[in-house]
Formats: structure tokens, C-alpha cells, sequence
């Protein structure tokens, strides 16, 4: 191209704002606890503000549920299941949740919006994902709910009674799927507590459930931070608990517990190793890498947060990984083309930081983009740490953030090795061209999931829970259906 | 003919292997970034700064390929603040009435060479043809593979036939394309980019146009980071042309987006991006006024050339 006046520096073309609209519904300024079909003050007329974490500004008062509201809601799931529910033909049970479904997915525009301004979760990821993900839950227990003799066979499965629910803020409506889909399905009813920073879908559920006209006291929602969730977990009307969330938290319950007939199940923590050998796929690797650590700001349980590289690849994997981290866009959650939203609450934000610098401190080297992040709000950079330890805290801990350390191996022994000294057992990733190495790998690592070339998928038909400290039970498929039945 | 079979020892075969569900979903990925208003403005001019403007028919005359020089001049009547097209793309024989029509601009002339596009003659007759073309004052030649050479695995016959044009070229520039529609797996698709970077080829390209699926997203792809790969070796940027089956400005724009962010804006420059397209450019310029005038309008505003 010698005859040409066309510039040769290339193009520094980019995105203009596409912010999704929130003008095509409206939040009330204040939301009850929802006991019983309907949204009640709570007793004490106690609120707490839940906080868009991208601006900081208040969404909404929320009821601060206390000892008594807990009863109440307790109370009013018992009187349902005994009236109501446990009586109900399995078909029945089932229409509901179709119901549900379908609501969902109706209002799935609005539910993808408030879920990204409560919770700070980029509008592709609650649009794609989230809600999507949690009609999917609905639609598959409203399935199962009469062909429960099918899951069990030669076992008649009963329900268990009132199911005391604990939920975490980082899948806010996803959670409420996971949990009380298969719930209902079993004949069980719920009384549902979600975290105190993302509260708004729970509570718009709880409409929902309203419009499917579900029976009064099936389902409930009481709102409040821990206190709320103790009284809940103390509460003598409770057959069973599920709790997803923090170890700390989940050990705090199994000892509340201890010596109750309770049935428990936890989805605690995880600090999953995602294993990349040399014969990958290196830029779909790459890909993966991103997927599993910078999904929802590294918010997952499930979050592929320890990379093993093998030497070989190492240095080809880091460079590769930096320049596709340049290209991810940290800002306005409710942008379609953000792909890193705003960090969930200022204390996780806090938090993550004093681990940036934990790490540091420690000796490990720090990567982080140079993306512009706003003023307001809570952000995090996506960030990896080089020449990291397996006794560094940052490899040890959950950091539950945007935060990735690199560690390499030399062969698949060793890899194993690292990958299982963690004291959690919640997921993992391998990434090679080779089928039987596949297999060699997904044997020798002792987690709930495993994924081999990709990570972070979720089905509902595919169970989903962890071992060690990741707690114990599985949510989602068949395996998900046994916490929530009584089998004779 | 002798010189056909000498096997090219520079060759660097080293698997890359792809894996097609990871690039379906990257493709899918990078399909949801929301290009609006003066981005999309700003990227359909870039868009029709890359295009070559193509006509490729047994039944092309000089009327009809003046006709589309002036269109690669003027792309639409009444707007000033359009690009010229990259280049004009024709059969060899049309070289010099374009060459002719689009004198004194910028505009690059395009040959297809070497027995395009099923690239089913011997050796000589290809070089021969390439000279031709290039004689006749083409600044850019666009030669086909021996899929037939490279699906049997004859990797150094592809590679030195490629090398042989690459020499006939002179100083015109030299595109490969790989008919990735007669490759049937990624893979192949990887290998063929290879040999073709490390054979000679200034720019790499997807298809002939006659042969479907011609650029699909997933191929774009795969070439993109066989690009990359190969600059992160050698230092060498080589460019990248999708040709054939390019629907509409939505996709065009969601080619610039996948340079943008697998090679990053140093490619985003007719220099090392091209589109190859002979009805696509009608969607941009309809897009465009769109932009402009805030309604679409029909298809009968617009010129078919």
C-alpha cells in the first residue's frame, strides 16, 4: 500500500455507554417481610437500607426481622405444610413451580436490572446467567415434583416439614432458586433468609409467588443480617437447615445444631485450583482463567482462584492472561458491556484490599489492569499475584474477590498435590487436549465439580456441592432431591 | 516442476491445538458488547475504510467493474464524510480497466491468482498467472491454497507453493487464502494459518467467497489469535481478511470487535485489516443514514453496483 493516505497507526475505536434502562419498573420505597402471602413491618418496625454498591445511594428500606418475626414465619410455614402443602398431590406441587417459572422468566427484564443494582453484578451476567439459570431450577424441580418414586426407586420419599433457608448476596435470586425449588418440589415449605446487602429479588420473589397464586405461608421471607439468621437457625420449629455462605458461619450453624434432629446441609467456601497443562488449548485456557476467577468479581464459592500452570506454559499463559485482562471493562454494573461490576459491600471491598496487600507483604507480585474504575461505589481491579507460595495466605485463604494466584508445576503429580492441599473441596478446572489425562486428573482431585476444559457452568440437573471444609450435601439433580425428602 | 516438491525446512509445525466449544462461547462473548450510537457511527466508517469491494463473476465485464470503482470512490451520493474502500477486488484480466478507474486515489487494486478459486493447476500455470496479474498492475495478490496438498498432509508443498507466489509477487502484496469451508476442523484451520504466516503471506484470509461457510465468527477467530501468536514470536504483524458469507453491518461491526480485542488498535487499520465483500457495504451505508437521519431507508436509495 504505497499509494494510499489511509493512516497506518491504527484505530483506538471504542464503546460508547449502552446502560441498560431501570426506568420500566419501580421499587418500592420500603418492603415488609413476607410471612404467610403477605409483606409485613416487622415487629419491632426495625429497617435497614440495602445500598446500590455501584453508587453508594440507598434502593430501598428493608424490614429488619427479630426473634419474633422469625417465630411468626416459622409458624406460618408449619401451619401451611401441615394444611396445605404436604398434602398436596406431587402434580399440584408441580403446577406452582411451572408457574413460577414462567414468572420468572415474564419478568425477567426487571428482576436482571434490580439484581445488578442491589448486588453490583455486571446486567450480562444477571441477564444471562442469573435469572435465566434460575427459572431453569424452577422449570426442572416442577419436573420432578410428581416423579419423585422415579428418584427413589422402590423407596417412597416423604417430605421432611419446615425448611429454614440461609442464603449468601452473591447470586441473590439464584440462591432462592437453588434453595427452594427443590423444597417445594419435595412437598417441604420455607422460611427463606437472604443476605442483608442483596435482599431485593428475595422480596420481589415473594411477589411472585403472590402472582402464582402459590398458597399462603409455602413460602417466607424474613430479611436481616446475622442476628436474624441465628434466630432462625435456633428456632425449635425447624426440620431442616440449609445454609450457603461463609465456613466460619456454616461451623457456627452445625454447632447450633448439635444435638437437635435438625437435618443440615452447608455449600461453604472454596479455593479451586484451575490446572492448565501444555498440551491445552492455551487461549481458550486463557478464557477459562478469566471465566473462573473474574465470573460475578470473583464472587463464587466456585471460583477457580488458584492458577497451576505448567512451566512450560507459564510465561506464554501470564502474558497472554495480562492482555486479556486489559480488555476487561470494570465499571457501571447496569452497562452491557461491563464485565466486571462493583465489589457487593464496602466491607468486601475492604476486605479484598487488606488481601491485595497481604499478599504483597508476603513477597508474592502484583498484577493489576489499568482500566479507569468510577468514583463512587465499590471496585476492584481484576488482579493475579505471581511467585506465590502454597503457604502464602493469598493461596490458602478465600480471598471471595477478582484476586488470582499463579502457581506453576512441573508434572501432573505435583499438580495434584497442590490442588488438594487447600482445606476446601468445592470445585475445580483442568485444561488439557488429552482425554485420559482428563480423567487422571478429575480422579486424583477431591472436589464436588469438576470442569474440564470450561469453567463455571451450572445446570440444574447437575448435583453441586462440596467436600471438607466446603460443607457437605448437593443441591441440583437428583442428589440435590435427597436433603428434602424422608425416605421408608 | 521439480521445484514444487522441494519441502520447505523452515517449517515450524508445532500444535496449537483449538478447542471448539471454548471458541464457540468466546465468539458468543464477544457477540454481547453493545456498540451504539457514535461507536457504531465511528466503527461502520472504519468498517468501510477495510472493505474490499468485490466482483468475482464468470460474467464481469469492464462496464460493470468501472461501475464498482467509482462505487469504492463514492460509496454513497450526498455524503461527504464517507471513506474511499481499501481496495478493488477482480479476476486478473480486469486489473487494468480498474487500475484505470480508480487513477489518482488511494484505492488498492486486489488480483485473485493462482487458478482461483479451486487452485486445481499445476504449479507453473499458477506462477504464471500470478505474474500476469501483477504485470498488469495489480498492488495486491490473492492466491488460493492446494487444500487438496494440505489435506493430505503435503505441508511442504503448501508451504513452497507459497513461497513460489509469494517471490512472483514482486512487491505486491500477498494474501493467502485458506477456503477454511474446505478445512473442516478448526484445527486445520490453525495449521493452515501457520504455514501461510510462516511461508510468506502478508495477510491471511478466510475464504474464496464461493465456497460456503466462507467467515464464519468462529474461523475469524481462530486466525486472529494465530496472528497474535505468531507476532508474539517473530514481531511480525500480518493481516487478516474474512471474505465471504459477511452478512450485515452487525457483523462487520462484531469483526472490528474481535480485532479490537484479540490484536488489539494496532490492528484496527486497512494496513492489516480487511473485509472482503461485494454486498455488505449497501448494510453499512443504510445503517449509517439510519444513524443520521434517525429512519431506515429502502434498499432502492442505495446503489447496486
Amino acid at each position: 500500500m504505497t499509494e494510499t493516505n489511509i493512516s497506518n497507526k491504527g484505530s483506538y475505536w471504542g464503546y460508547a455507554p449502552a446502560p441498560e434502562s431501570a426506568d420500566h419498573f419501580k421499587l418500592k420505597e420500603q418492603y415488609g417481610l413476607f410471612i404467610g402471602g403477605k409483606f409485613v413491618p416487622a415487629g419491632s418496625g426495625k429497617r435497614f437500607a440495602t445500598i446500590n454498591p455501584a453508587n453508594e445511594k440507598a434502593l430501598a428500606q428493608i424490614a429488619d426481622a427479630g426473634e419474633k418475626d422469625v417465630d411468626r414465619a416459622v409458624k406460618a410455614a408449619r401451619t401451611a405444610y401441615e394444611k396445605v402443602w404436604r398434602k398436596m398431590s406431587g402434580r399440584e406441587r408441580g403446577k406452582y413451580l411451572y408457574r413460577i417459572a414462567r414468572i420468572i422468566q415474564e419478568r425477567a427484564r426487571e428482576l436482571a436490572v434490580v439484581e445488578s443494582m442491589d448486588g453490583g453484578k455486571p446486567i450480562r451476567e444477571s441477564r444471562d446467567v442469573d435469572i435465566p439459570l434460575a427459572a431453569a431450577h424452577f422449570f426442572y424441580h416442577a419436573g420432578w415434583a410428581d416423579k419423585l418414586g422415579y428418584a427413589f426407586p422402590g423407596k417412597t420419599a416423604s417430605p421432611i416439614g419446615v425448611a429454614g433457608q440461609i442464603i449468601p448476596w452473591n447470586f441473590p435470586l439464584l440462591m432462592v432458586a437453588w434453595k427452594v425449588a427443590p423444597a417445594l418440589a419435595c412437598g417441604n415449605t420455607v422460611v427463606l433468609k437472604p443476605a442483608e446487602t442483596t435482599p431485593l429479588t428475595a422480596l420481589l420473589f415473594g411477589e411472585i409467588c403472590q402472582e402464582a397464586g402459590l398458597p399462603d405461608g409455602v413460602f417466607n421471607c424474613i430479611t436481616g443480617a446475622g442476628s436474624t439468621g441465628a434466630a432462625l437457625v435456633k428456632h425449635p420449629g425447624l426440620d431442616k437447615v440449609a445454609f450457603t455462605g461463609s465456613t466460619d458461619v456454616g461451623k457456627a450453624i452445625q454447632k447450633s445444631l448439635a444435638g437437635r434432629s435438625t437435618k443440615l446441609t452447608l455449600e461453604l467456601g472454596g479455593k479451586a485450583a484451575n490446572i492448565i497443562f501444555e498440551d491445552a488449548a492455551i487461549d481458550q485456557a486463557v478464557e477459562g482463567i478469566i471465566n473462573g476467577i473474574f465470573f460475578n468479581q470473583g464472587h463464587v464459592c466456585c471460583a477457580g482462584s488458584r492458577l497451576l500452570v505448567q512451566e512450560s506454559v507459564e510465561q506464554e499463559v501470564v502474558e497472554k492472561l495480562k492482555a486479556r485482562m486489559e480488555h476487561l471493562i470494570v465499571g457501571d454494573p447496569l452497562d452491557k458491556n461491563t464485565d466486571i461490576g462493583a465489589i457487593n459491600s464496602k466491607a468486601q471491598c475492604e476486605r479484598i484490599r487488606d488481601y491485595l496487600k497481604v499478599g504483597q507483604d508476603e513477597g508474592a507480585e502484583l498484577f493489576q489492569t489499568k482500566c479507569p474504575v468510577p468514583e463512587k461505589g465499590y471496585w476492584v481491579r481484576p488482579s493475579f499475584f505471581t511467585k506465590v507460595a502454597q503457604s502464602h495466605r493469598i493461596v490458602q485463604e478465600e480471598i471471595f474477590g477478582p484476586v488470582l494466584a499463579i502457581q506453576s508445576f512441573r508434572t501432573l503429580d505435583e499438580a495434584l498435590e497442590k490442588a488438594n492441599n487447600t482445606p476446601y473441596g468445592l470445585s475445580g478446572g483442568v485444561w488439557t487436549d488429552k482425554g485420559a489425562k482428563i480423567f487422571k486428573v478429575t480422579r486424583g482431585i477431591k472436589a464436588g465439580v469438576i470442569w474440564a476444559n470450561t469453567f463455571n457452568k451450572f445446570d440444574p440437573s447437575s448435583p453441586f456441592g462440596g467436600y471438607k471444609e466446603s460443607g457437605y450435601g448437593r443441591e441440583g439433580g437428583r442428589h440435590g432431591l435427597r436433603p428434602y425428602v424422608e425416605l421408608s | 516442476m521439480s521445484s514444487s516438491l522441494a519441502v520447505s525446512t523452515k517449517l515450524n509445525l508445532q500444535a496449537h491445538p483449538v478447542d471448539e466449544v471454548g471458541i464457540r462461547e468466546r465468539v458468543a462473548r464477544l457477540a454481547t458488547r453493545s456498540i451504539k450510537k457514535a461507536s457504531k457511527v465511528e466503527g461502520l466508517k472504519l468498517a468501510l475504510s477495510m472493505v474490499d469491494l468485490t466482483t468475482l463473476e464468470g460474467a464481469d465485464t469492464p462496464g460493470k467493474v468501472r461501475q464498482l470503482c467509482t462505487k469504492a470512490i463514492h460509496l454513497h451520493s450526498g455524503r461527504k464524510d464517507l471513506p474511499m474502500v481499501a481496495a478493488v477486488c477482480v479476476y486478473p484480466t480486469m486489473v487494468r480497466i480498474a487500475r484505470e478507474a480508480l487513477q489518482g486515489t488511494p484505492i488498492q487494486v486486489a488480483a485473485v491468482a493462482t487458478a482461483f478459486p479451486s487452485g486445481m493447476n499445476p504449479l507453473a500455470v499458477k506462477l504464471e498467472d500470478t505474474r500476469y496479474a501483477v504485470a498488469e498492475g495489480a498492488h495486491e495478490i490473492d492466491m488460493v491454497i492446494s487444500r487438496g496438498d494440505f489435506l493430505r498432509g503435503d505441508y511442504g508443498r503448501v508451504a513452497n507453493e507459497i513461497e513460489q507466489v509469494k517471490e512472483a509477487c514482486g512487491k505486491a502484496h500477498l494474501k493467502v487464502i485458506l477456503e477454511t469451508g474446505e478445512l473442516g476442523t478448526l484445527d486445520r484451520v490453525r495449521l493452515a494459518s501457520d504455514i501461510a504466516m510462516q511461508s510468506g503471506a502478508d495477510f491471511i484470509k478466510t475464504s474464496t467467497g464461493k465456497i460456503q461457510p466462507a467467515a464464519t465468527p468462529e474461523v475469524v477467530l481462530v486466525m486472529l489469535q494465530a496472528i497474535s501468536d505468531f507476532y508474539r514470536k517473530t514481531g511480525k504483524k500480518i493481516g487478516m481478511k474474512p471474505a465471504g458469507g459477511i452478512a450485515n453491518a452487525k457483523a462487520a461491526l462484531n469483526l472490528l470487535i474481535m480485532v479490537r480485542e484479540v490484536l488489539g488498535p494496532a490492528w484496527l487499520t486497512p494496513f492489516l485489516f480487511r473485509i472482503g465483500a461485494s454486498k455488505l457495504p449497501n448494510d453499512m451505508l443504510m445503517q449509517l443514514e439510519k444513524e443520521r437521519t434517525g429512519v431506515y431507508q429502502g434498499l432502492d436509495y442505495f446503489s447496486n453496483d
